[in-house]
């Protein structure tokens, strides 16, 4: 019943499709090709646009649940609920006028945004919502999507660069520095899943995940979302923008239709790294059968969506070497940690003929995890804890002579 | 490192700045994330108050006091008023005194509450205990309203008094307003001053000593955070500060969570003694017989009180006339930003933000 | 425990999230979304009569698309615009407009001829007061000694011109006069509240009694 109107939105019937109009044309030498082509295109032209009016709506819903947190209402005049409010915030953007700072390296300038958006944009295609909705099946899809993220630090580093403006060359230093390094931790915490999927093609994982890996392997979850939100630069990471420090760091210069597509693209990363995470720990699309897979999928990424805003809505910012140190003091640790127990759990665990791991293996591993992990962050909290909460009690100065008038 | 060329970079922060709370500028020079040289720049909100209130009667002067430190008008309107009365000699009745009294105390909640919530703002908390604490001051500042008819620009105080009795409405929403304000601020204080990174962020950072604040006549909750333990309520009991039992908190090494923690258990303190006048207070008059055009003999004099930011003074000539020759006032907020440089060198872009939020400034005082 | 402070502060937050007694005490200024209950009332009809007559309304109220206007509520005291002024307690003293620190209340009186019982009497030519550069700071009020001036109840009077800003006489004289119970205590002891919408007629505002015409005529008849 749903596999009918889901399967519309699929590569091979928009194919079929195009075939047959360009049979039908007399083109029937050709038409395989051009198909193929009209096909894909379709069905990008498809994906980015719902991707965008996803965005749109991610912001209504960040801006609302934060407004919630924070005991205010929120939008609520445009539209029921202030539904219309992203539509007029992107009419706003693009009427504004777009300007270039004189100073500005024009060409540097103008692509960054682009820059920026097109991998958040790429990342989508690997994704797969359902056992058969996704645009592409790469063998290596999770490898793509550790490769296509890199660009993002260029992205960047070229839009602070290219406006001159000084808080923006700080602001993108910054972005350089951290994006760079969290991309260790999070490469550290795809490996763990690795391990066990066994694959790098991300409906295998999907399809592996008999226990979903959160259970399996917490430690690597808090690794990897640890990483992902610095690869957000969100709180407590936010250090590209901390518009408090920077004013808006890398996109201070930015106006009009430039920043509209930084701004997309901000907005855009927690929803692709929530279908990530969703993908790599969360089972993808699976769920039980009164919904459709896809329904599944939406649904654990809301719930990832909603945490990450819960975290950005309620803890501070750390300072940048805080940040730094915290990936590679810690964070890499951890992630290092991991892998080599899991490692370990596989190869004892694994049926060496067959290479695969029954869900009764998958249940032993969470047990050792968790036993690992609670252990683990006990003694890290017990390690760092002794520095801040010992305080002695305050003594007043010797210098302070404070004797009310009249009392010797 | 050698073989790379590095160069410090001068950085404006301000007048237009999210973080610098008003129009100041900092001309700061970093080595990259570090700051190596800084010199503030301030005179964008001059508003010559102080000669403006050559050409204004005394009582025409309130009204200028409430535009200088605007989160704080009470505290001004009572130090200035009790210039004046020591400059004429008006005797102020007893049951003014307590709602004076009151009045300082809920703005000092309502000014410590902002500079708080400004404070973890700047730490990057995304608004969102700062809309707590904001939740908090406007219920005092509907208290005010009940009281004097406004919220921020009061001029509630006169020489003499108050204009204006409490009626029933006030008490009424003060006794709420005191027992709800503990479980509040408790609550505040959980979601602050136990949070790791907040811990990670203030402790150790930007550290003033005692001997250096004192030196810099810092005062208010920065002094009391280095560990002096001054406050003129105590040193100096004006008002009826002296009928009242009250602790002066003090911190532990005077850095930047210490400044923050200091504010946080003096609000503590100004609900006790609220609770305490409320019991104390009793009925009488509240304005003493004083003329519209107040003229006070020859000669000169210098009151000050202990307002949120710290030692607030006024400074009076009067050569006979309806107005008064000079008037100058110690500014906190100005004085406290002098020891900038001594906290700041040596500290990361972010610490900067932070450790100005900590002094709490408010450009309205700072340039008058 | 390092790490429980983090936790600890993510409670509070869900705490406020969900008890909706800690949610800010907003208004949707300045309108308010009207469900079909509040329209009937506003329209002094029975909901399920008004439901029934107005099934269009109704059915966009339940979407939310149906505003109406809500001001704050302030207390009385609250010192606002649209100066309460009554002609007939004002004697044109001007001590108003002495004790402005703006020196924004500009009155020009004249004489209106010589009444045998009460002798000189004076009669207000200008009284303008301009409201672009007031800061409701109320001394005015307070300096009035007949109790002829009061503050205003009103905000949000913004106009496109600033000379629109000037209240003069004209307009004093005519505007309906919702005085601020604001340094009135006989005003609070009424019972007055203007922002529910009372008036107050000038021989309800002032602190005493005005003598009546028989009392005046017999007062300057002795001497
Ligand atoms: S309220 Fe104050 S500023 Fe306004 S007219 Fe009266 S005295 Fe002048
Ligand atoms: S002070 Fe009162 S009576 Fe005198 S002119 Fe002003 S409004 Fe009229």
């Amino acid at each position: 019943m749903y596999t009918s109107f889901y399967q519309l939105i699929d590569f091979h019937s928009f194919y079929d499709m195009y075939y047959k109009i360009f049979e039908s044309l007399g083109l029937s030498s050709s038409a395989s090709w051009m198909s193929y082509l009209a096909a894909g295109g379709s069905l990008s032209f498809l994906a980015i646009n719902l991707l965008v009016l996803a965005t749109a709506f991610y912001t209504w819903f960040e801006r609302r649940t934060i407004a919630r947190f924070q005991v205010r209402r929120g939008p609520n005049r445009n539209g029921p609920f202030g539904l219309g409010q992203p539509f007029a915030d992107v009419i706003k953007l693009i009427m504004k006028e777009d300007t270039i700072p004189t100073e500005a390296d024009k060409p540097v300038f103008t692509i960054a945004p682009i820059a920026l958006l097109a991998p958040t944009l790429l990342i989508i295609t690997v994704i797969p919502i359902d056992d058969a909705s996704f645009l592409a099946t790469l063998n290596i899809g999770i490898l793509f999507i550790v490769g296509i993220t890199s660009v993002n630090s260029i992205a960047i580093f070229m839009a602070g660069w290219g406006s001159r403006n000084k808080y923006a060359i700080l602001g993108s230093m910054r972005g350089a520095a951290m994006l760079i390094s969290y991309e260790i931790p999070m490469a550290l915490g795809i490996t763990s899943v690795l391990l066990i999927s066994g694959s790098l093609a991300m409906t295998e994982i999907v399809a592996k995940q008999d226990i979903w890996f959160i259970v399996v392997m917490p430690m690597g979850f808090f690794v990897f979302m640890a990483a992902a939100t610095a690869e957000m630069s969100r709180t407590p990471f936010d250090q590209i923008e901390a518009e408090s420090e920077l004013g808006s760091g890398y996109n201070t210069e930015f106006s009009g239709i430039k920043f509209a597509i930084l701004f997309l693209a901000e907005f855009m990363a927690p929803i692709v790294t929530s279908a990530v995470v969703t993908t790599l720990f969360l089972g993808g699309s699976q769920g039980f059968d009164f919904l459709p897979g896809q329904a599944w999928f939406v649904l654990k990424m809301f719930v990832v969506i909603f945490i990450l805003l819960w975290i950005r809505s309620t803890w501070p910012r750390l300072r940048i070497d805080q940040i730094m140190g915290f990936a590679w003091k810690i964070l890499m640790e951890l992630g290092f940690v991991n892998i080599f127990l899991i490692a370990i759990e596989v190869a004892v665990l694994m049926d060496p003929v067959t290479g695969l791991l029954t869900s009764q293996d998958l249940l032993i591993m969470a047990a050792i995890n968790w036993v690992f992990t609670i252990l683990t962050l006990v003694f890290l909290a017990n390690l760092l804890g002794k520095r801040n909460y010992d305080r002695p009690d305050p003594v007043p100065s010797p210098l302070a002579n404070m004797q009310p008038k009249g009392e010797k | 490192m050698t073989g790379i060329r590095t160069e410090p970079v001068t950085v404006n922060l301000g007048p237009q700045h999210p973080s610098t709370h008003g129009v100041f500028r900092l001309r700061v020079t970093f080595d990259g994330e570090e700051i190596i040289d800084l010199e503030p720049v301030f005179g964008y909100l001059h508003r010559g108050t102080e000669k403006l209130a050559e050409t204004r009667n005394y009582t025409q002067i309130v009204t200028l006091t409430d535009r200088m430190d605007y989160v704080a008008s009470m505290s001004n309107n009572l130090a200035y008023v009790r210039t004046v009365e020591d400059l004429s000699g008006i005797e102020v009745p007893e049951r003014a005194q307590y709602i004076r009294v009151i009045c300082a105390e809920l703005q000092r909640i309502a000014s410590h509450l902002m500079a708080t919530g400004f404070l973890l703002n700047d730490i990057g908390a995304l608004a969102t205990p700062l809309i707590y604490c904001f939740r908090e001051r406007e219920k005092i500042l509907d208290l005010f309203e009940m009281l004097c008819g406004a919220r921020i620009t009061l001029s509630y105080m006169r020489p003499g008094g108050v204009f204006q009795d409490a009626d029933q409405d006030f008490w009424n929403a003060l006794d709420i307003l005191i027992q709800e304000l503990p479980h509040y601020l408790d609550e505040l204080e959980t979601l602050i001053s136990k949070n790791e990174i907040v811990l990670a962020r203030t402790r150790s950072v930007g550290v003033l000593s005692d001997e250096d604040a004192i030196d810099y006549g810092v005062t208010g909750p920065i002094l009391r955070a280095s560990r002096v333990k001054w406050d003129l309520r105590k040193a100096n009991p004006y008002e009826i500060y002296d009928r009242i039992d009250f602790e002066v908190p003090i911190g532990v090494e005077g850095d930047t969570y210490d400044r923050f923690h200091v504010r946080l258990l003096e609000m503590q303190e100004s609900v006790k003694i609220i609770t305490q006048c409320i019991t104390q207070i009793e009925k009488g008059s509240i304005r003493a017989d004083v003329p519209y055009f107040i003229r006070p003999k020859p000669g000169e004099t210098y009151q000050s009180v202990e307002g949120p930011k710290g030692e607030l003074g006024f400074y009076l000539i009067s050569d006979g006339g309806v107005s008064p020759y000079r008037c100058k006032v110690r500014a906190p907020s100005f004085i406290n930003l002098t020891p900038l440089k001594k906290m700041m060198l040596g500290w990361k872009m972010g610490d900067l933000i932070t450790i100005l939020g900590s002094i709490d400034i408010v450009l309205g005082e700072v340039d008058r | 425990m390092y790490g429980l402070g983090l936790i600890k502060g993510l409670g509070i937050t869900m705490k406020n999230l969900v008890i909706p007694s800690r949610q800010f005490n907003v208004y949707q200024y300045p309108n308010k979304r009207a469900t079909p209950w509040d329209l009937a009332k506003i329209n002094n009809s029975k909901p399920f009569t008004y439901i029934a007559k107005n099934p269009l309304t109704t059915i966009k109220s339940f979407v939310g698309l149906v505003n109406v206007e809500e001001k704050l509520p302030q207390h009385p005291n609250f010192r606002g615009e649209e100066f309460a002024w009554y002609d007939n307690r004002c004697t044109g003293c001007a001590s108003c407009a002495k004790y402005c620190p703006l020196g924004i209340i500009k009155i020009v009186t004249g004489t209106s001829g010589v009444n045998s019982q009460e002798g000189q009497s004076y009669d207000l030519e200008v009284f303008d007061i301009d409201i672009g550069r007031c800061m409701f700071c109320g001394l005015c009020v307070e300096a009035c000694p007949y109790d002829a001036l009061h503050m205003g109840s009103g905000f949000e009077e913004a106009q496109y011109q600033r000379s629109n800003l000037v209240i003069d006489i004209n307009k004093l004289k005519s505007a309906e006069k919702k005085p601020s119970t604001w340094f009135r205590p006989q005003l609070v002891n009424q019972g007055h509240d203007p922002i529910s919408g009372d008036t107050a007629d000038w021989r309800k505002v002032g602190r005493h009694e005005k003598p009546s015409q028989e009392d005046q005529s017999e007062r300057w008849a002795k001497r």
